[in-house]
């Protein structure tokens, strides 16, 4: 029993083992976990659709490293965040900011949304109303005509 | 027929937007830096390694700050442009070299020929960093009072640098 413990207990080892690997200098974890949360929400500017925590580019290690230093000499998340901002754009941020030139990709869905709901309103109201419509005498003996033609000869 | 008017009309929209999005280039990013101060620095330089440079050398004078490297393969093609730019004597060009070693930088100017004014060394990529540089080589313009004017990312190209390089420095040069 004891023996497959043990086994179970390595195969965990080898896991962490690899884990640690591909990490750069992570001697203190809160500082690390606060980089590494920060590097989820940045782009990596090289490798446009992989944010800094996924990237291995060159680029997007040096800027690991930058969050890094800064959180380290006592910057706050913002103060990182903003610093990127001033170089690079509001591009670097991977939730783009809500602003004027942005309304458009923030608020399209939505407005997308709205339209398709209310093409489906009016068109499930006036599908209603034409339902609703009476027939004329001379339709309802043709149609009725028609029915019992049918059912007077099953085929 | 009408019934297809609505749908005809969206697949243009939905054409025309893709039209476009294949003519973007997702590489050319907006630079914050425009209008803005060029960041300060002082480097050392890359062939008189105690002389250092600083960007308030050039004050009251139009430059480009030009972001290269000896490993960058884009730099190649866009040196031939940049040397007939030096030739002409149209501007200061000073030169980044960007998270590069000394040696294979100097090596590489004295093969293709040296176009820069000066280099200067960041071997860190720390003032790349400050320029936002994200992709070798890169342009700016800087205006006599060390504010950026444009930014070009990638190789620049005769095309770039007859229709917007040449005309920009010669109004600024003339304001």
């Amino acid at each position: 029993m004891l023996k497959y413990f043990a086994v179970i207990a390595l195969a965990f080892c080898v896991g962490l083992a690899q884990a640690g690997e591909a990490q750069p200098v992570a001697e203190d974890p809160v500082l690390e976990a606060r980089v590494q949360a920060l590097a989820e929400v940045l782009r990596c500017l090289v490798c446009q659709n992989q944010n800094l925590a996924d990237s291995h580019a060159e680029l997007a290690i040096d800027l690991k490293n930058q969050v890094r230093e800064m959180l380290r000499r006592g910057q706050t998340e913002k103060e990182v965040i903003d610093y990127l901002v001033q170089r690079y754009g509001d591009f670097v941020l991977y939730r783009p900011p809500v602003k004027s030139s942005t309304w458009l990709l923030w608020g399209g869905p939505f407005a997308l949304f709205s339209a398709g709901l209310g093409m489906l309103y009016l068109n499930l109201r006036r599908r209603r109303q034409q339902g609703g419509e009476v027939l004329s005498a001379e339709e309802r003996s043709a149609a009725s005509s028609l029915l019992e033609g049918r059912t007077g000869e099953p085929k | 027929m009408r019934r297809f008017i609505l749908p005809l009309l969206l697949f243009a929209v939905l054409v025309g937007f893709l039209a476009v999005g294949l003519r973007l280039n997702p590489r050319e990013l907006p630079s914050p830096f425009i209008g803005k101060p060029a960041p300060l620095f002082r480097l050392s330089q890359l062939h008189a390694a105690e002389e250092s440079f600083s960007p308030e050398d050039m004050r009251g004078r139009v430059w480009l700050l030009n972001v290269w490297a000896s490993w960058c393969v884009s730099c190649r093609q866009e040196h031939p442009v940049l040397m007939d730019l030096a030739r002409h004597r149209v501007v200061p060009i000073i030169g980044l070299d960007y998270k590069d070693e000394r040696e294979p930088a100097k090596a590489w100017l004295a093969e293709q020929g040296n176009p820069y004014g000066l280099s200067v060394w960041d071997r860190e990529g720390k003032v790349g960093i400050d320029y936002g540089v994200y992709g070798v080589p890169e342009t700016f313009v800087i205006d006599k009072s060390g504010i950026v004017r444009m930014k070009h990312t990638g190789p620049v190209t005769p095309a770039v640098l007859s229709e917007k390089i040449i005309p920009l420095i010669k109004e600024l040069n003339g304001a």
